[in-house]
C-alpha cells in the first residue's frame, strides 16, 4: 500500500498524519512537496493534513486549494484514489470544490481545542467501515474555523445519500445540522475537522481514530484479493 | 489604476464575527446598532486594460467564495 501526505507551508499535522498511516497500515508514506506538480504513482491513499496553510490568509484552505500540487490531488480524487482532508485538509477540500460547502468561523468565535463525542453516521464508507452507525467515539478537534455551511437543499442531498460521515453529538462550533465530517458522491473523498490521527493508540489518550485507518487498509487488501 | 472589491456575506449565512462586533459596540455603551456583517475589502492596483470579465473571474477563482460570499467590483 502507498500513501502520501500533502505538506503544504503552515501545515502542521503533516509529520503526525505520516505517522499514524505508518503504524496502522503499513503503508510506504512520503510527504509530497505543495510545489510539486506530480504525486507519486500508484498511490492508495492521499492525505491532505491539518494545520494553517499559508497562514489561513483570505480565507481557511483558499490558498492551499490553488497551489500546484491540488490540480494533481482534484485529478486523483476524480479517478477514484482515495482522499482524506482532516481540519484543514478538509478546508482544502470544500475550497478546491472536491467538497461541497465552506467552513466558516466557529460559531462562539474561540478557538476550539478538546477532545469531542463524535456520532458514527455512515459505517460504510472505505474509511468507516470499522464503524458501527450510530457508534459514539472520542475524537479530538482543534479548529478556529469548523462550522460547516452548505444551503438547505446541499444539506438534505448529503444526508439523503447518507454522505454525512460523523456528526458531532455535542455543540462544537455551531455547523449546520451538526455535521463534523462528509463524503464526496462517488464515496472515495472524506473531509472531517476532528483528528483521527491523534487518537490511535493508548498513549495518546484513546486510540478511537485508529480503525478509520484500519479499516481503509482492510478495504484496500479487499480490493486487491 | 485600482480597483477595490468588496467581499461579503451572503444574506442568510450566519455571521459570528458580526455578531461579536455588534456585542462588543454594544459593550461599549453604543446603542441604536441593529446588525452588524463583516467583509472584506481587495484593493487591485493593475494596469488600465483590465477588463471587467477578468475581474470576475478572479472573484468567482480565488477572491471570493461563492458558496458563502457575494463580490462586489468597484471601479
Amino acid at each position: 500500500m502507498r500513501a502520501a501526505v500533502i505538506q503544504f507551508p503552515g501545515s502542521n499535522c503533516d509529520r503526525d498524519m505520516v505517522v499514524a498511516i505508518r503504524k496502522v497500515t503499513g503503508a510506504d508514506t512520503s510527504l509530497v512537496w505543495h510545489g510539486e506538480s506530480a504525486l507519486p504513482d500508484g498511490l492508495d491513499l492521499i492525505a491532505i493534513p491539518g494545520g494553517f496553510s499559508y497562514g489561513d490568509y483570505l480565507r481557511s484552505g483558499a490558498m492551499a486549494a490553488r497551489s500546484p500540487i491540488m490540480k494533481a490531488v482534484i485529478n486523483a480524487a476524480r479517478s477514484g484514489v482515495p482522499v482524506l482532508g482532516v481540519c484543514n485538509g478538509f478546508q482544502i477540500l470544500t475550497e478546491s470544490g472536491l467538497l461541497p460547502g465552506a467552513l466558516m468561523r466557529n460559531a462562539g468565535i474561540r478557538f476550539v481545542c478538546r477532545n469531542v463525542r463524535l456520532k458514527v453516521e455512515n459505517g460504510q464508507s472505505i474509511f468507516t467501515s470499522q464503524y458501527d452507525p450510530g457508534e459514539e467515539i472520542t475524537i479530538p478537534v482543534a479548529h478556529h474555523d469548523g462550522n460547516y455551511f452548505a444551503d438547505e437543499a446541499q444539506l438534505d442531498r448529503l444526508e439523503g445519500e447518507g454522505r454525512v460521515a460523523f456528526r458531532y453529538a455535542e455543540q462544537v462550533n455551531g455547523s449546520a445540522r451538526n455535521i463534523a465530517g462528509i463524503l464526496n458522491d462517488a464515496g472515495n473523498v472524506l473531509g472531517m475537522m476532528p483528528h483521527p490521527e491523534r487518537m490511535i493508540e493508548a498513549a495518546q489518550g484513546g486510540s478511537d481514530g485508529r480503525r478509520l485507518f484500519a479499516g481503509f487498509v482492510e478495504g484496500v487488501i479487499h480490493e486487491v484479493a | 489604476m485600482k480597483t477595490r472589491i468588496f467581499v461579503t456575506l451572503k444574506n442568510g449565512v450566519l455571521d459570528p464575527q458580526g455578531k461579536a462586533i455588534h456585542h462588543a459596540l454594544e459593550g461599549l455603551g453604543f446603542t441604536g446598532v441593529q446588525d452588524v456583517r463583516a467583509g472584506r475589502l481587495i484593493e487591485l492596483e493593475h494596469e488600465d486594460g483590465l477588463g471587467q470579465d477578468q475581474l470576475e473571474d478572479m472573484c468567482k477563482k480565488l477572491l471570493a467564495n461563492t458558496v458563502i460570499e457575494n463580490f462586489e467590483i468597484e471601479s
